[in-house]
């Protein structure tokens, strides 16, 4: 096996340094009846080559040269090439967790830097070391609010991500924590009447996204209002992270809840991404996860180390804010190494380009189809109705190699045949004007039907 | 300063100086740069109005090669399993092979959107397929869900299903018994699924009490975790009575999977009555740590916990393509979205695949080997406070060392000196001082053997001038940080002033 580096003379010399004359000696204290005496029924060693052309052929089956137009929560933008070069130096690869700070002053400061910029673009005092995800986050942030106010529910605008919805229904259902949903306006923004109403004296949390998952950016301040005047707190998802380039961030909310997989980590079938919690100061210590702080060494030299652990499982156990341990490291080092890329300056050029391409292909459809929640600013989603289902405009547009937008009646059956699109940078001018024309054709061929339907009526 | 004991593997080398990111910035440097805009250009004030950011504050501003030598120079200051052993005790740090991050990175994979149709995710559903066949057939269960992202993500989906399943029998029980020599992930999952947590004293050859778990299950305890081999490298031998002892009272036996790289191809707690258990992709199946994660905890059950496993689960369908099910009326629901850390998985069946099941056995043989040959190779020099046998990792004590004042912290500080990275320190805590080794199968003997000679020599010292180790380490870029000072004022970020 290439991967052990034992010679059967080693592995002699070291049975016979320990006294022993087999392996199997070592394995006696496995009862006899839990030993597996036969080979597991798994593929054979394979070579290399083998290996590489095995997963080169799922790769060819999984929609390889396809030009997308889904976002939904998970974006694609370009990612330089310095990302990956970086990551895979083994130094950062095949570090653990920073615990021995000495000797990981490379991932402790590279954590510090990240957690400075996620600081700088939500308009939080801080941030931490990364969640699993933009779903698991949010759920985290519910948990961490009760435990600030002292409260037991939790507002939810249906606007959210659906599934960040599900796996936070799943999260509170075993804490106790009501949820009441807040549906949306015909601008697609929260719907704020309704707000009023629903938070309450017991409610410790408002969750919104923004922009959310119609890509509409909310009126976070009018939320912050609405939440702070009952002395809840305001959580806001980000999952599109590249918003935060150009569209102001959350600076009203208690907590922001962000997925940051826009910046440099790939698709990747979703997953791994990079969730990441920001809030302020004076919440710290009601934070999950880990965080980096600055410190000196005893000679007064500055470095980083793990800090404020108490609120961490492996100290407090049953007590800790989270049972989070493993994170997304070496994933929050592609986005810090992306941030870095871009900088102050191009990260509001990126955020301004997708925000032309979705102008510009929203203008495009609205000419053949009906663009809805058009009264409130978006970023680089919006919704398209069409007369047609959605999932028989997309199935066509894959013969021409092309992935539609995402049909929203799976999660909002009232949106009928509605589906959002979603643009980038790396959307061109043509693939946005390919997807138009065979929209376009759809609804004349379903107005040509109508009208042909209305004929023989006559 | 002495350096009589250092050994061959570790001498100082250059180690460049590298301030943070926001020092060397400056306006008007840049590493990027965007293609011409192919559509008409957008007026922002007036589609964004007072939503509009004008300004991105202290984000940095520099150029490619100053990226390049920041986070390369930072890169160095770091210790890797790529320069050596690295003997944590149930990480299990082993070679994550390359070919696992060349095939994750293929076009096609990398860049499939988890909303993409079916029709065109035959490829990444094929691999959560054959992945997950493998890990059933490895584990000896019999439902798997991949959705998990980490091992104490895993613990909570599993605990999760124990839940819904008493409760579908009407009784969703009270508690959870978790042994003293746990992960601290284990009490705080059980309260995260709103759980008691019972403590379950481990007997005198550190193992479950069998007696005293007797006494204490009853009708209201919902499971046992039970970490196997436990935390000081120990296989549970009475694990058939446990089982039993649960099952009896209606209980289930969930098993942390932390430490399945002693028993890969050897034994399957699906064979010794396991009902649920996670497993960390990023510890048994080579996938990297990446400096603390991303992970991946997957979680298998037996049959009857099946109905509540976490939607959507991979099926094949009547025309033999694979689909995702997501009517799954009892399931717990979803813990992430979109459906896990799916790189991961590309990694770990690369790594299945490069091994077989022969490869596979010789790994766990190795990893075993290469516990034991330690454990030999440091009996009498250092304590060892449990005898019996030893499976992939041993755990001593400072007992010795202490009587000179010098603790397991601080000879995990000089092992530094010499080049390795430490072992983990002071955990399991039922080992007052433990000194925890875990070397995994990619040591080669020689490695081992260094370690082995570091480690004595650290003893030596320590009768010698325990000074000298307690002000360790020497040979690194900065000495001992101050933690206490770090979390009494934190600084958690660079601000211009703080300059």
């Amino acid at each position: 096996m290439r991967y052990l580096p034992k010679s059967p003379a080693d592995r002699a010399a070291m049975l016979q340094a320990i006294g022993i004359h087999s392996v199997d000696d070592l394995f006696s204290p496995i009862p006899a009846e839990c030993r597996l005496t036969r080979d597991l029924a798994i593929p054979q060693q394979m070579a290399e080559s083998e290996i590489v052309d095995w997963f080169k052929q799922r790769a060819k089956e999984n929609g390889e040269g396809y030009t997308s137009f889904l976002g939904a929560g998970a974006y694609s933008h370009y990612r330089p090439v310095v990302i990956d070069a970086l990551v895979q130096r083994g130094e950062f690869l095949t570090s653990y967790t920073p615990y021995q700070a000495e000797f990981a002053q490379g991932t402790l400061q590279a954590i510090f830097e990240f957690q400075t910029m996620i600081s700088e673009l939500t308009g939080m005092d801080l941030a931490n070391a990364s969640m699993y995800d933009g779903s698991t986050g949010a759920a985290e942030a519910v948990m961490m609010a009760v435990r600030i106010t002292g409260r037991h529910s939790g507002v939810i605008a249906r606007s959210l991500h659906p599934e960040y919805r599900d796996v936070l229904n799943t999260y509170a259902t075993h804490q106790a924590i009501p949820l009441r949903m807040v549906s949306f306006t015909d601008s697609g923004q929260v719907a704020l009447k309704e707000l009023e109403t629903a938070v309450g004296d017991d409610t410790a949390c408002v969750l919104i996204q923004s922009p959310n998952f119609f890509g509409t950016i909310e009126d976070v301040e009018a939320i912050a209002e609405i939440a702070h005047k009952r002395g809840a707190l305001l959580i806001v998802s980000i999952a599109e992270a590249a918003s935060l380039g150009i569209v102001e961030p959350p600076r009203t909310a208690d907590i922001v809840a962000m997925e940051a997989q826009s910046f440099g980590v790939p698709l990747g079938f979703g997953g791994p991404y990079c969730g990441v919690l920001a809030t302020k100061e004076k919440f710290v210590r009601q934070m999950p996860g880990r965080l980096v702080g600055q410190t000196v060494d005893k000679n007064g030299k500055r470095g980083f180390v793990l800090t404020l652990a108490t609120r961490e499982q492996h100290i407090r156990r049953e007590k800790a804010t989270s049972n989070i341990c493993t994170n997304q490291a070496l994933v929050a080092l592609m986005v810090n190494i992306f941030m870095t890329v871009y900088g102050k300056i191009g990260l509001r050029e990126l955020a301004k380009q997708n925000l032309a391409k979705a102008v510009y292909a929203a203008d495009q459809f609205s000419k053949h189809a009906k663009v809805l929640f058009a009264g409130a600013p978006r970023f680089n989603e919006f919704v398209v109705e069409t007369s047609e289902d959605p999932y028989a405009i997309n199935s066509r547009l894959l013969g021409h190699k092309i992935v539609g937008g995402f049909p929203l009646k799976k999660f909002y059956p009232e949106l009928g045949h509605a589906a959002l699109w979603c643009c980038t940078e790396l959307t061109t001018r043509s693939m946005i004007d390919t997807a138009v024309g065979l929209v376009a054709e759809s609804e004349r061929s379903v107005q040509t039907m109508k009208e042909v339907e209305q004929e023989v009526v006559r | 300063m002495t350096t009589k004991h250092i050994t061959r593997k570790a001498t100082r080398h250059i180690s460049q100086n590298e301030g943070l990111i926001f020092e060397k910035s400056s306006p008007g440097k840049a590493a990027w740069k965007l293609p011409p805009l192919d559509v008409p250009d957008v007026d922002t004030a007036t589609l964004l109005g007072r939503q509009e950011r004008k300004d991105l504050g202290d984000m940095p501003e520099v150029s490619e090669i100053e990226i390049i030598r920041h986070f390369t120079r930072l890169s160095t200051w770091n210790y890797a399993i790529d320069l050596g052993m690295y003997p944590l005790g149930s990480c299990t740090m082993k070679y994550n092979p390359r070919v696992n991050e060349f095939v994750s990175r293929i076009e096609g994979l990398a860049n499939g959107h988890p909303y993409q149709a079916e029709k065109i995710s035959q490829g990444a559903l094929r691999i959560m397929k054959t992945l997950s066949d493998c890990l059933l057939e490895i584990t000896g269960m019999d439902a798997i869900t991949l959705q998990p992202a980490a091992g104490a993500h895993g613990e909570l989906t599993g605990m999760l299903m124990v839940r819904a399943y008493h409760e579908s029998t009407g009784n969703a029980r009270k508690k959870i018994l978790i042994p003293d020599s746990a992960h601290g992930t284990n009490p705080a999952t059980a309260a995260t699924v709103g759980y008691a947590v019972e403590n379950l004293k481990s007997n005198g050859r550190g193992m479950v009490d069998v007696a005293a778990l007797a006494a204490q299950m009853n009708e209201d305890v919902a499971a046992l975790m039970v970490t196997n081999p436990n935390t000081l490298g120990v296989f549970e031998q009475e694990i058939h009575k446990i089982a039993e002892l649960m099952h009896a009272k209606g209980g289930l036996l969930y098993m942390d999977g932390a430490n399945m790289n002693a028993l890969v191809a050897k034994a399957r707690p699906g064979d010794f009555g396991v009902d649920v258990m996670h497993l960390n992709l990023h510890k048994t199946f080579s996938t990297p740590h990446g400096g603390g994660g991303p992970g991946s905890g997957p979680v298998a059950v037996k049959k009857n916990l099946a109905p509540f496993l976490p939607a959507p689960v991979v099926t094949t369908k009547a025309d033999g393509t694979l689909g995702f099910e997501y009517n799954r009326p009892q399931s717990v629901g979803r813990v992430r979205a979109f459906y896990g850390n799916f790189g991961m998985f590309i990694r770990a069946l690369a790594y299945i695949f490069a091994n077989g099941p022969d490869g596979l056995r010789q790994t766990t043989e190795d990893a075993v080997l290469n516990a034991n040959y330690i454990r030999k190779g440091l009996e009498g020099v250092y304590d060892l406070p449990y005898s019996t046998p030893s499976m992939h990792e041993v755990v001593f004590s400072d007992k010795l060392q202490s009587k000179k004042g010098v603790k397991t912290m601080d000879i995990a500080k000089r092992l530094i000196d010499y080049g390795f990275h430490p072992y983990t320190t002071a955990f399991p805590l039922i080992v007052a001082g433990a000194l925890m080794i875990e070397p995994t199968e990619s040591e080669p003997k020689e490695e081992l053997d260094l370690f082995i000679e570091a480690m004595k020599s650290i003893a030596e010292e320590v009768e010698e001038d325990p000074q000298f180790v307690l002000d360790a380490p020497h040979n690194t870029r900065i000495s001992r940080l101050d933690e206490t000072a770090a979390a009494r004022k934190p600084v958690l970020r660079w601000k211009p002033e703080n300059v």
